[in-house]
């Protein structure tokens, strides 16, 4: 058969480089190891003891994603919004030659639309509640995010593709996908404006009224990560959207 | 980190990932790959990277099964191999 | 093969199990769709295992408690924002320090979280390029792709 050579290949590769790995592993540090390597780093140590008086946010991996490490968040967003950008260039065409599938119109489930109504709005009403409350639990944007994305996705599951999109149609989501972006790159921009480094946030003190430069880093932090929100659930939404209908936003799942 | 519970839960992720590529039939694979997601979830919530765990909760045990199935039903359910 | 070694270094044999079978299924499998699962494996073992690296024995999640954002100081009542009136440096000199062996080490878990996201996201452009294969060549089968590319040239 012709796939034979191809799966000798496989194995072939495989146990080379799996026996290269495995015979790596004893150089690696002990599992759970408080003195590792990466454990004792200089930086770890800083962010774990320096972040509670320099940001006043109990949950370190948001202090860390929204303040510390906010430049590698900011291009995560972009890398998002390019690939929704994508999937609308690879399948929004004009004409679609090839074998088309016939979608049969079928009611909506009586079930699943009464489902629908009962749990979406508790799902938003947490989704934006785990926005807001990232500083002090577990949650941000991201997370946040991919629920309200979830939620719109429910909202197509059930009702059907067309009444989604009359609640948030395409041209909308892109623009907030891109409003996204714009609020967390204007963030770092208005630092920049008004004297600091770019995304340094102490210095929007100044037009922030009644903070210092240590709630300043806090509120900011909010900022950036409703921007993150924005563009995951819309982006997810629109991922979702265009895959289940091949691109004819139509029909579909 | 307790050991019995990571050694179990490592047996049965690799027991999915198994499963998930021998399937014949591309929904069975792709539920399958949300129960691998759901166990994950639970590996990283035991071992203390609570963040992780809801991202991954959230994008992999969801978003990522539902998007998978829109394909297959937009392509073909059945897979020779 | 000494208990310890085993037990030290188990955890990292199993990510390297996943991550070949994860491998293996990407370049053997014929379907497109298995070679994207196998994708979503390798992804998740490689996130899985830069994640155990931040493990610490015994140590609690990456959140402060309140009382450890706002440590008692002596003779200054904290209650909500007045912080950041006059004396808006930090009180290093009279709290308690925090112990990083505590913790989890946070900087694996944002690294990861933005990965996870973005490898939902690729995942989706790989599922629209296999639907306009699709759509192009009626199958998703390698070997009849490969038919109708180059017909009668067995690979």
């Amino acid at each position: 058969m012709t796939s034979n050579p191809m799966k000798l290949v496989a194995l072939a590769a495989v146990a080379v480089t799996g026996i290269l790995l495995l015979s790596a592993t004893p150089d690696f540090p002990a599992w759970g190891d408080p003195q590792s390597p990466a454990s004792t780093s200089a930086m770890s140590k800083h962010y774990i003891t320096e972040s509670r008086f320099e940001t006043q946010v109990p949950n370190l991996v948001t202090s860390v994603l929204a303040d510390y490490r906010g430049f590698d968040t900011m291009f995560e967003t972009v890398v998002i919004l390019v690939a929704g950008l994508a999937i609308i260039g690879i399948l929004r065409r004009p004409f679609q030659p090839g074998p088309r599938k016939v979608d049969g119109k079928k009611e909506p489930d009586l079930i699943q639309v009464v489902t629908c109504r009962l749990v979406v709005p508790v799902l938003q009403l947490f989704a934006l509640y785990v926005i807001a409350h990232g500083h002090h639990s577990p949650g941000g944007g991201f997370q946040g995010g991919v629920m309200l994305g979830a939620s719109f996705i429910l909202m197509t599951l059930t009702g059907g593709l067309p009444a989604t999109l009359a609640r948030l149609p395409e041209q909308r989501a892109l623009f907030l996908a891109g409003l996204g972006v714009l609020i967390f790159a204007g963030t770092g921009l208005l630092c920049m404006m008004l004297g600091g480094n770019f995304l340094d946030y102490e210095v929007l003190h100044r037009i922030m009224p009644g903070t210092g430069p240590v709630m300043a880093r806090s509120h900011s932090m909010l900022i950036v990560e409703i921007g993150v929100a924005f563009t995951v659930c819309t982006i997810m939404f629109s991922i979702y959207a265009i895959l289940s209908s091949r691109g004819e936003m139509r029909g579909g799942l | 980190m307790i050991w019995q519970f990571d050694l179990i839960l490592l047996i049965f992720l690799i027991g999915a990932a198994l499963m998930a590529l021998k399937a014949r039939d591309l929904l069975v694979s792709a539920v399958i790959l949300g129960v691998f997601g759901f166990l994950m979830c639970l590996l990283w919530a035991e071992m203390g990277a609570v963040d992780v765990a809801f991202t991954e909760a959230a994008v992999g045990a969801g978003v990522s099964t539902v998007i998978l199935i829109a394909t297959i039903y937009q392509t073909s359910r059945k897979s020779k191999d | 093969m000494s208990l310890e070694l085993v037990q030290d270094y188990a955890n990292y044999w199993a990510y390297i199990v996943l991550m070949m079978i994860g491998m293996f299924a990407m370049i053997s499998k014929n379907n497109l769709i298995k070679k994207l699962i196998g994708m979503v494996i390798f992804q998740s073992a490689i996130i899985l295992f830069y994640v155990s690296t931040g493990v610490k024995e015994g140590a609690n999640i990456p959140i402060l408690s309140h009382d450890e954002v706002h440590p008692a100081h002596h003779g200054d009542d904290h209650a909500g924002d007045s912080h950041d009136a006059p004396h808006d440096k930090p009180h290093h000199a009279d709290a308690a320090a925090l112990d990083p062996a505590r913790f989890s080490n946070p900087i694996p878990h944002v690294l990861m979280l933005t990965a996870i996201v973005v490898g939902v996201s690729t995942l989706g452009v790989a599922l629209a390029i296999v639907q306009r294969v699709y759509t192009d060549y009626g199958s998703i089968e390698e070997d009849e792709i490969l038919e109708q590319i180059r017909p009668g040239a067995h690979d």
